[in-house]
């Protein structure tokens, strides 16, 4: 396993561990969740293929129901995106393509296509999640507001942390 | 059969995003049914070890409520016991001698170790399991008032769902008029609920209490689940639009208490023989 691969291997120990000791707890206004997991997924190597993020995707999502007592909820939202990723990374490659073994970052390609990368993604995520675990429409109003909050909390603490890790390496 | 499968091989990243989202599907009505007994949640021992000790970090910071609470419950329990006592003194009482009758209820007490009442499905994991007695479908309260039913258990931990969970119902009663009805809650404010299937001719007041039924044997009689807030009766509706605070503050759970029924199996087997399945 090379260096990376370690890395990767801690990183997804670390979210899975950040999002159901801490954020678990720090719901907002009992409508803006934080789900930072999702960024385990997002900033996977650009090369890895489909197969495996789909598959790396459902494992980190069924781990968290366990936490959250919701199984499948976060396993097949986040399966949704693991799968969509690569297309969407197709679809806004820079000019000059990605770096080889580079991974998709606000420090690598800057933030307007950080945001164009992650906000789609983050969003198909929660609209999945708060629309399968409210079992359907009702009470839309209510769970267009979660959404909507949550989609802010999580990209807010999505961009704080890369601009913290970034920072990290310059030093 | 060549052409077949390498047409599956060609689309296999896709095939495997529709087999995993279908194999999700079928975990989601799974884990929906009531009193299942899945292994993945909150109860299996390592995930409940894990946020076991998050909320021993969080503890410390509420450790003044709820020494606070358990003291004013002391103080309101020994006010109920001297009144009885009280009371058999003037009283001409009729002993009951049953044992089974008198021993009918007893209470396990356990610590809230995870809790969540911002979804639409929230659940409790508290620190008690299999290995003290609990069993799927007890009911669990508070000092304060109803909390839930247990939904799944392992040996140390159980699952309880909560009274905020939009699955669940509990068959309650207007105090003062004796009115059955139905408590559920709609999803969105942890500190209100419905109370359902009041009819037209019955005129429930703000500030009455509600209890507990103890219809379905699951919570004793009386306990108490909330105060009406707010009546309201349109023109055609056959039932009044009741909203009741609850008693119980879900979001400062620290302590329950799980009420074992030691003669519900008998009364639903009864029940069963005479009325058949339920519905």
């Amino acid at each position: 396993m090379t260096r990376s691969g370690v890395w990767i291997f801690i990183s997804f120990f670390l979210y899975l561990l950040i999002q159901v000791m801490l954020l678990k707890n720090l719901v907002l206004f009992s409508t803006a969740f934080c789900f930072l997991y999702v960024a385990f997924i997002l900033f996977l190597p650009v090369e890895t293929n489909i197969l495996a993020l789909t598959l790396i995707g459902f494992f980190t999502g069924f781990i968290v129901d366990i936490f959250y007592n919701s199984l499948g909820v976060h396993a097949s939202s986040l399966v949704l995106i693991s799968y969509l990723r690569n297309y969407w990374l197709g679809v806004i490659t820079p000019q000059g393509g990605y770096d080889a073994n580079s991974r998709p970052t606000l420090e690598a390609n800057g933030t307007q296509w950080f945001l164009v990368y992650t906000l789609p993604l983050v969003l198909f995520h929660h609209i999945m999640l708060f629309i399968i675990e409210a079992g359907g429409f009702h009470n839309f109003g209510h769970t267009s507001l979660k959404i909507l909050f949550s989609v802010l909390f999580t990209m807010i603490v999505l961009v704080i942390l890369q601009l913290l890790t970034t920072e990290r390496r310059r030093v | 059969m060549d052409r077949l499968l390498r047409f599956f091989y060609e689309y296999r990243a896709f095939f495997t995003f529709l087999v995993l989202e279908l194999v999700c599907a079928w975990l989601i009505v799974q884990n929906n049914q009531y009193q299942s007994a899945s292994y993945f949640n909150s109860s299996n021992r390592l995930a409940a070890n894990i946020v076991g000790f998050s909320n021993g970090v969080r503890e410390y910071f509420s450790l003044r409520d709820i020494n606070n609470e358990l003291a004013d419950e002391n103080a309101e329990l020994r006010t109920k016991l001297e009144k009885r006592n009280q009371s058999f003194y003037s009283l001409e009482t009729h002993e009951i001698k049953d044992p089974a009758i008198i021993n009918r209820f007893d209470y396990v007490s356990a610590k809230v170790v995870n809790t969540t009442s911002s979804f639409f499905k929230n659940y409790i994991t508290i620190n008690k399991g299999s290995d003290d007695g609990i069993r799927p479908g007890m009911a669990a309260i508070s000092s304060v008032g109803a909390v839930g039913k247990v939904k799944s258990v392992s040996e140390h931990y159980s699952v309880l769902i909560s009274l905020l969970n939009v699955d669940e119902q509990v068959s309650s009663v207007i105090k003062r008029t004796e009115n059955f009805g139905t408590v559920q809650w709609d999803g969105v404010d942890a500190r209100f609920a419905n109370f359902l299937y009041i009819p037209r001719h019955v005129t429930p007041q703000v500030g009455d209490t509600i209890v507990t039924s103890g219809f379905n044997a699951v919570f004793p009689e009386g306990v108490f689940v909330g105060i009406i807030r707010d009546v309201r009766l349109s023109e055609e509706a056959a039932f009044h639009n009741i909203r009741i605070e609850l008693a119980q503050d879900f979001t400062k759970l620290s302590f329950v208490e799980i009420v074992r029924s030691n003669l519900k199996s008998e009364k639903d087997s009864l029940e069963l023989k005479t009325i058949g399945e339920p519905k």
